[in-house]
């Protein structure tokens, strides 16, 4: 049962429902095969770096899971098929990597409950 | 012979001193190299997003390798260009 981290685009001309449905069907190709979602991060609509497919913005998604080898291949034969997706990379962490994706999910974590926590302590402040 | 010390030097020769370079990684303890943030990624590239050699940014073989895997993986994601000029 190893780690596996994959970050894949979506094409930006996709409206808010059609980009959930990709990533709810990515996850769905991984439970099927029995694997555990651990981490699963949207970054939205970033610029990237040069356009790929003539198109200039694209949306991230990283998923991290937990499977055996062989659901790698289920899942990049399911990105080759759809053609919403621009680009995937899959990851295998090894035992530094996935410290560090530990690390990082904390703190994202506590950053997010801060930002959170941000307002709601404005508000009491205010009332 | 007297030409020899005919020549005044305008300013002192100055021997520049061989700052002894470390590896930030092993110094840091830093283990993994994350291909994910593109800002830390770019202390290793020059203006046109090439990769630095290590006898300028001083790391060690071990881990020159793995910025580069991870540079290499950064510019799959388009999250670093493969050339630009200007990058900074």
């Amino acid at each position: 049962m190893n780690r596996y981290e994959t970050v894949f685009i979506l094409t930006p001309v996709l409206s808010d429902e059609q980009m959930k449905e990709a990533v709810e069907k990515f996850k769905g190709v991984l439970t099927a095969n029995g694997a555990t979602i651990v981490n699963e991060e949207e970054w939205g609509l970033r610029k990237l770096a040069y356009p790929i497919q003539k198109k200039s913005t694209g949306f991230y998604c990283l998923l991290e899971f937990e499977g055996a080898p062989t659901l790698v291949k289920q899942l990049e034969i399911a990105y080759r098929r759809d053609e919403k997706v621009l680009r995937f990379l899959t990851f295998r962490l090894d035992k530094y990597a996935a410290e560090y994706a530990e690390k990082r999910r904390n703190l994202r974590a506590n950053k997010a409950s801060e930002t959170a926590a941000a307002p709601a302590e404005a508000e009491n402040k205010e009332a | 012979m007297a030409a020899n010390s005919e020549i005044r030097y305008l300013t002192p020769l100055t021997v520049d001193t061989r700052k002894k370079k470390y590896c930030r990684f092993k110094r840091s303890g830093i283990k993994y190299i994350d291909y994910k943030d593109p800002e830390f990624l770019k202390k290793f590239l020059n203006e046109q997003g090439k990769i630095l050699p290590r006898r300028i940014t001083g790391t060690s073989l071990k881990f020159q390798r793995r910025v580069a895997q991870a540079v290499k993986r950064a510019r799959h994601l388009a999250l670093l260009p493969y050339v630009t000029d200007l990058m900074k």
